[in-house]
Order: C-alpha cells, then sequence, then structure tokens
C-alpha cells in the first residue's frame, strides 16, 4: 500500500472516525446534527452535512478567535436598532449559539412537544422556515432570525470550506459543485470558451477527491 | 516618554504611504512609516497553498481591519442614534503593511477628465438648476493634464495591464474610446479575456456598446518595474481580493515599493504603531509630529518630524484629523466647516446571468483586474438631461474567482431556495454557468451625509468611534437604475437562459451587512475653497501646511471608477510638489 491510496487511507483514518464535539454539549449537539442536515440535507444531488462533517466544522469554529468573538467590536453599550445597522447583541457566536440551541428547543417542545433532533422532517423544516421568517425572539432578545441566519451561514462554510477546518469531508462538497479547490492555476485555461473545467478537487494537505 | 525623530513621519503603509515615503526618500528626508496592524509579506500571508483558503482570506477576513480593537458608527440619519459596526459586512479596510492595498482586487484606473470639474462641466452643461438641493456638488480643482505623468508613473510602478486607445493624441489601440490621450502606453499588455468577459464584449458591440479590457495592476507578463520590483504573470488563480497574491502577480505595496524601501537605511517601518494623534502647536496650525501607541508595550511615543504625511485608510485619515483638531470640523446643522463633509461611497449592484448546462463559465478562474467594461453610461459619456440625474456608472464582467462560500449564499437567483433540497439541486446546476455584471457607480456628496466625531462609543485605546452619517439619495438611486436598464440589452445578447437585473430600490436605506465595496471617499476633501475643502489641490491641509493627507478622503465625490489608481496619482502628484516647491520653503502651497 503506497503512493495515491496510502495517502486517501491516512487522511481517511483521520477524517472518518468517531467524533466527540469539544464545545457542544450532547444535547446541543444532536441539535446542531439534525438542524444542519435539515438545511443540507443528503439526497440525489450530493451528500448532506453529516457526510460533509459540517456539524464537526462548526464545533471547532467556536474555539477560534472567531467563535470567541474577538474579531467583532464587543465594546459595551449594546443597543438595539434596525436590522441595516449590524449585529448589535453582546453575544459572541459561541454564546449565540448556546443562546440560540436552547431558545429553539424550548420553541419545538412548546409547539410540538419534542426535541428539534426527534421531530420528523417536515415539521423540522417547517420550524427552520418559521424561525427564517417570521418574528420569534428565543432567549435573551436573541431572534429566531439572526440565530437561524448564522446556522445557515456557518453550515454553509462547512459544506464549501478547505477540509482543513474539519467539514467538506472528502472535498465532497467542491466535488457537487465542480469546485477544484486548491489548485489555483488557470494559465492553460482561461481563453477555453465553454467546456466544462477538467481537473478534480485538491486540498491545501494535498488530499484529492475520489476520481480527481 | 520615548520621542524619536525624522525629517519625515507617514502614517500608514498602503500605497499612499508607501508612495509618498518612497518619494520623500528619493528627496533625502529621513522617513518613520507608522502602521498599526502586523508586518506582512507574501512569503507569510501568499504562501502556497495555504493562502488559498477561502474561509481563512475571504470569510474570517485575514488581512481586514481587526474590528475588535476600533470599529466606526454608523446610522442613515442625522435624527437616529449610530449603533457600532460590529462585525464587518458592507466595506472592509485592510490592516497590516500593505493596508488595503495588499488585498485589493487590481482594478487599476486613471480618472474621467469630466468627473475633475463635475461641478463646473455639469453648471456648463444643464445649468445650476440641475443641481438638487443639498448636494455639494465641486470641482477637485485639478487637471486631468496636470495629472497625466503621475497616472503613467503609477502604472509604471504597479505594472499595469491594458489597451491603449489614443497616445499623444493619435489612436493606436482598441481601448477605452472614452478615455482621454495618454503619453504612452500601458506598462504590459491587456489580459486575456476569461469566457464570461468575452461573451460580455461580443454582446456589448453587438449592441453598440464600446466595451474596452479593465486596466489591471495584475500582471500579463513577467514585469519589473522602475524601483527594480518583479511581478510574475498572472495566472488566474482568482485568489485577489482578501489575499496577499502568491504569484507576486498583483500589484501591492508589499511587492512593488516595499522592497525598495526596506533596504534604505534613511527609511524605518514600525509595524504595530497605533498613531492617537498629530500634535500641533497651541495655535493648531503647526504639526510637531505624531504620538503613537506602541502595541506591545502599551507605551506611547513621540515622533518628532518637521513633515506629517496622513496615508491611512480613508476614515482613518479623517478620523486622525478630528481627533488632531487639524482644520475646522464639519456642522451639519449649520453647514459650515469642512472636516468630515462630503463622505461618499459608491453605488454598485450586480446583475446576473447563466448559461446553458453546456456551457461552462467555470468561474473560480478569474483575476481581480480583469475583465471587460463599458464606459458608455460613465461620467458625463451620455446625456443626462432627459434624466435628471448626475453622475453614471461604468458596466463590466470583472470575474475576480468567485468560490463556493461566496456563491452559496447567492445560490441559484433571487427566486431559489436559499436551503434545503431546492437549494442544493439549483446551486449545483448554476454554480459553475452564472456569471455577473457590475454596474459600479458614482456616489455625489450631500450636506446630511459626514463623518464625525461618536458621542457614546469609544475604541481600545479610549478615543471616541468615527461616526458615519450616509444614506442612498434620489440622484444616484435613479442613477443606478437607469445605468442597470441598459445593461438589458447586453443580457440579451449572451446567448443566457437566464437573467437578473440587480439595482437599487427606490427609498432604500444603506445596509451594513452586506457587502458591497470599499471604495469610500471624501471627509477630507481637495479644492479650490478653504470654505468648503479641507486641503488644497495639492492635499496640503489648508490650516495646518505641514500636513498632506493622502488617500480617497480627497474626492468630493465617489467616482464611477475604483479609487486607487487616483489615489496613486494624487500621491505622486502632491509628492512632486512637495519635492520641486515645499521643500525649498516650507508653508502654504496656496493662499487661503
Amino acid at each position: 500500500m503506497g503512493g495515491l491510496e496510502g495517502w486517501r487511507q491516512a487522511i481517511a483514518a483521520e477524517t472518518d472516525g468517531p467524533y466527540t464535539p469539544r464545545f457542544f454539549t450532547p444535547e446541543e449537539w444532536r441539535f446542531i446534527e439534525a438542524a444542519c442536515e435539515c438545511l443540507f440535507p443528503r439526497d440525489e444531488v450530493g451528500p448532506g452535512a453529516r457526510d460533509l462533517a459540517v456539524p464537526r466544522f462548526i464545533d471547532r469554529q467556536m474555539d477560534t478567535p472567531w467563535g470567541r468573538g474577538a474579531l467583532w467590536y464587543m465594546m459595551a453599550p449594546f443597543e438595539a436598532g434596525p436590522p441595516n445597522l449590524g449585529y448589535q447583541l453582546p453575544l459572541a457566536p459561541r454564546d449565540l449559539y448556546r443562546t440560540g440551541i436552547a431558545g429553539a428547543e424550548r420553541y419545538c417542545v412548546k409547539a410540538h412537544g419534542k426535541s428539534f433532533a426527534d421531530l420528523d422532517t417536515d415539521t423540522q423544516v417547517a420550524v427552520l422556515t418559521s424561525f427564517e421568517k417570521n418574528p420569534i425572539d428565543l432567549d435573551e432578545g436573541l431572534p429566531a432570525s439572526l440565530f437561524f441566519e448564522q446556522l445557515l451561514a456557518n453550515t454553509l462554510e462547512g459544506a464549501f470550506s478547505d477540509p482543513l477546518y474539519g467539514g467538506n469531508r472528502h472535498l465532497e462538497g467542491w466535488v457537487m459543485l465542480g469546485f477544484p479547490g486548491a489548485r489555483a492555476d488557470f494559465m492553460d485555461w482561461v481563453d477555453q470558451y465553454g467546456p466544462a473545467y477538467p481537473l478534480g478537487s485538491v486540498a491545501i494537505n494535498g488530499e484529492t477527491a475520489k476520481g480527481a | 516618554m520615548d520621542i524619536l525623530r525624522a525629517d519625515a513621519v507617514v502614517v500608514g503603509s498602503g500605497w499612499a504611504g508607501s508612495i509618498l515615503s518612497k518619494e520623500l526618500r528619493e528627496a533625502g528626508l529621513s522617513v518613520i512609516m507608522l502602521e498599526r496592524g502586523p508586518d506582512r509579506s507574501t512569503a507569510v500571508e501568499g504562501a502556497y497553498p495555504d493562502s488559498i483558503d477561502e474561509l481563512r482570506g475571504a470569510i474570517r477576513h485575514r488581512l481586514y481591519q481587526d474590528l475588535s480593537q476600533t470599529t466606526v458608527t454608523i446610522r442613515n440619519r442625522m435624527d437616529q442614534r449610530a449603533l457600532p459596526y460590529r462585525s464587518l459586512g458592507a466595506f472592509l479596510p485592510g490592516e497590516g503593511v500593505g493596508g488595503a492595498g495588499l488585498h485589493w482586487s487590481g482594478v487599476h484606473f486613471r480618472v474621467a477628465p469630466d468627473d475633475l470639474a463635475l461641478r463646473s462641466n455639469v453648471i456648463a452643461r444643464y445649468g445650476r438648476k440641475f443641481v438638487p438641493e443639498g448636494m455639494h456638488l465641486q470641482d477637485y480643482g485639478v487637471t486631468y493634464e496636470e495629472l497625466e505623468p503621475f497616472f503613467d508613473k503609477a502604472e509604471k510602478v504597479f505594472g499595469t495591464s491594458g489597451e491603449p486607445y489614443r497616445i499623444n493624441g493619435k489612436i493606436v489601440g482598441k481601448g477605452n474610446v472614452f478615455s482621454p490621450s495618454r503619453s504612452d502606453a500601458f506598462p504590459l499588455p491587456a489580459l486575456k479575456d476569461v469566457y464570461t468577459a468575452y461573451l460580455f464584449r461580443g454582446a456589448a458591440e453587438r449592441v453598440g456598446y464600446h466595451p474596452y479590457s479593465l486596466p489591471a495592476a495584475n500582471a500579463s507578463g513577467p514585469y519589473t518595474n522602475p524601483y527594480g520590483a518583479q511581478m510574475g504573470p498572472c495566472n488566474f488563480c482568482g485568489y485577489c481580493s482578501g489575499y496577499d497574491c502568491y504569484m507576486y502577480s498583483k500589484a501591492s505595496p508589499n511587492v512593488n515599493i516595499q522592497p525598495a524601501l526596506r533596504q534604505d537605511a534613511g527609511f524605518r517601518l514600525i509595524s504595530r504603531a497605533h498613531v492617537l494623534r498629530v500634535d500641533l502647536d497651541s495655535a493648531k496650525k503647526h504639526a510637531r509630529g505624531v504620538t503613537y501607541l506602541d502595541l506591545d508595550t502599551q507605551r506611547e511615543v513621540k515622533v518628532e518630524a518637521a513633515l506629517v504625511i496622513l496615508g491611512a485608510f480613508q476614515f482613518h485619515n479623517v478620523h486622525l484629523m478630528l481627533l488632531s483638531g487639524i482644520g475646522r470640523p464639519y456642522d451639519a446643522a449649520k453647514n459650515e466647516g469642512v472636516v468630515g463633509r462630503n463622505f461618499v461611497y459608491q453605488t454598485i449592484t450586480t446583475s446576473h446571468a447563466w448559461m446553458p448546462q453546456d456551457r461552462f463559465t467555470n468561474q473560480f478562474i478569474g483575476t481581480g483586474g480583469g475583465g471587460v467594461a463599458i464606459d458608455d453610461f460613465n461620467s458625463m459619456n451620455f446625456d443626462h438631461g432627459p434624466h435628471g440625474f448626475i453622475g453614471g456608472s461604468p458596466v463590466w464582467v470583472n470575474q475576480a474567482g468567485v468560490k463556493p462560500i461566496a456563491a452559496s449564499s447567492f445560490g441559484g437567483g433571487k427566486d431559489a431556495p436559499r436551503w434545503g433540497k431546492g437549494f442544493k439541486r439549483a446551486f449545483a446546476d448554476t454554480y459553475r454557468h452564472a456569471f455577473a455584471i457590475d454596474a459600479h457607480g458614482s456616489n455625489m456628496a450631500y450636506r446630511d451625509a459626514y463623518l464625525d466625531l461618536d458621542p457614546t462609543w469609544k475604541d481600545a485605546y479610549g478615543q471616541p468611534l468615527l461616526r458615519m452619517t450616509y444614506d442612498w439619495h434620489d440622484n444616484d438611486i435613479r442613477m443606478n437604475r437607469y445605468v442597470v436598464s441598459r445593461i438589458e440589452p447586453i443580457m440579451k445578447e449572451l446567448g443566457a437562459t437566464k437573467y437578473e437585473l440587480g439595482m437599487l430600490q427606490p427609498g432604500q436605506s444603506f445596509d451594513t451587512r452586506v457587502y458591497k465595496t470599499t471604495h469610500l471617499g471624501g471627509g477630507a476633501v481637495m479644492g479650490d475653497d478653504p470654505t468648503t475643502s479641507a486641503l488644497n489641490r495639492y492635499l496640503q491641509s489648508w490650516d495646518v501646511p505641514n500636513v498632506f493627507v493622502i488617500g480617497s478622503n480627497a474626492f468630493p465625490q465617489g467616482m464611477g471608477y475604483n479609487p486607487t489608481g487616483m489615489v496613486a496619482a494624487l500621491a505622486y502628484w502632491a509628492a512632486h510638489q512637495i519635492r520641486t516647491t515645499y521643500l525649498k520653503a516650507p508653508g502654504p502651497l496656496v493662499p487661503s
């Protein structure tokens, strides 16, 4: 065993093993896994959020400067304003998740008598749709739409960022789109007008997509 | 307190600061350059393949301003309470050596000459009543002919690729028919058209417009600039805007100027030096130097210098003037004062087209400054009389490399689902077939759009944040809508299966959450009248003549073109005047 296949297996051993969340509690983790899969479900188009390890991506993001709010201006006072003036809550992303998940779970139990992860798919879709579109307050003045947008943005990041960050497992998010990843050299393809770019996806660590 | 001394102190290490530092060194002055962010080099921030990382680069803002330390507050109207810009959205200032010049795209324009005297031109053509109440329409006080040698110089330093139209009055190529005559060709030929640019060029020609290759500071071939800095040919990797170019193809202060400065014993760069204020004498007529906070030691340091150059980003320059007491702050209620006046932006909207499933746009291929544009609806190139608005927009395909995270927030278009199965289907079906056409337009200045100091919020160093009062105005919304309506004939010629026009909506408010452009301008504008400009035509403070303020802060209104080429030309123009006139007899270059 050697060469490309050996390399693939070495990467697989690391990225395919079981994952224990570092930030989310087991109850929060059930919500994250179910909600991400609902936003980005496995279907005939391609893999779902669980296949791509999107929940693992989000868990790891919670323990970055971004997750801790260190990239945001977080000085008081915090005052509410019109949405177009931007985010004004005192919650760093990780606190926004903690507060948001707790509020979302309470909402599900109250409205449907069950935890989000235990709802059937149609009801999950209905719940996330109300979070997206209706004026619902989750907790500590956190609008459900704000939590929803954060979750959606991070789910898409997890599906399409370099596998370095724990999501986009085996580059399958990129394969679904036809994005070549870190190739970053199109000198001989600039003026080929119309055909599909022929080379497969490659990650920063050298992992290549199956069939590439 | 520690005290350093130099002939000149330069605040900011982006294009403006780097150009001024180089010019002042050539004049024999010792120079200290202060940069509040970290040192940066292509060997680190540009290293392949680590830099080919959308999450770290454009999404988590690797090269942008650290808002946790200092930001601005924003409101739309004077009667509103401004709130902090807590996370990056509408605009993305840089931080660290190279400033926004490290993470820019590379579109490198000159100027539409009519824009330099927009007030005079509009009034001459349409009469005084054409200018709406509350609009502060002004001239720059400088002409294209005066600036031409400096545009030429900047292009040679940047290694700009492009196709000329006219050189010394003679038509020489297929460049922009609306562009003014040049004294020389571009240093490098135009970049190749990617597929979507090629489609746009053909469609625009068939419609009767005048397409041209965007001038790009992304090298179309190997190049060595007058400072001995070398650039490699762009390979269209698509990692320009938001990234440090690993190919040394995109011009940046770091690649094109700093290598010469760093070998020069008379130049000293101090990074992680946050300038707190320009130190003035008690009459506020003379600057003694600046005080900065050493971010590593948390100690204040004074730099004493006979000449002070503010070369930070547009609004940081204005912020420093307000914090230091340079010039009279603008008072919107009384419509008096100049520092903070004429704060402007640009109107940019994106329209989308989708090609059939067997035609691949491969939009991940791209280069930040390359593309094809038309100027038929820019500046004063068309008759504004029937429309009753001032300004215009170039329109272009500028495929800078569309990567999947950014593309996913748009997915399959306005009507496509944003998540779930429907989203996946639409996104997977469109990602490799989509493309974008932008209307990148002007924005006029208004009495109620300005910068001042916020009464409530402070930065990490205890100083008041800068406050932006800004909203879209009817004139600019109508301009955008008209120009975008003129894109529709192109859309019909592309062979697209579907298209969507993107335009500003009447009454729409400026939204800080969604990226538009980092092309902020004004706030300390140049001009001939000290009651309406903070700087004279050489970008010298009317009030404190040993302070020059270099940047897009000098633009009296937001132009349709990208600002960097104009900023670089103004930097060389001001530097030339400092070298040839000011240093012989320091004092006001224009009597006030």
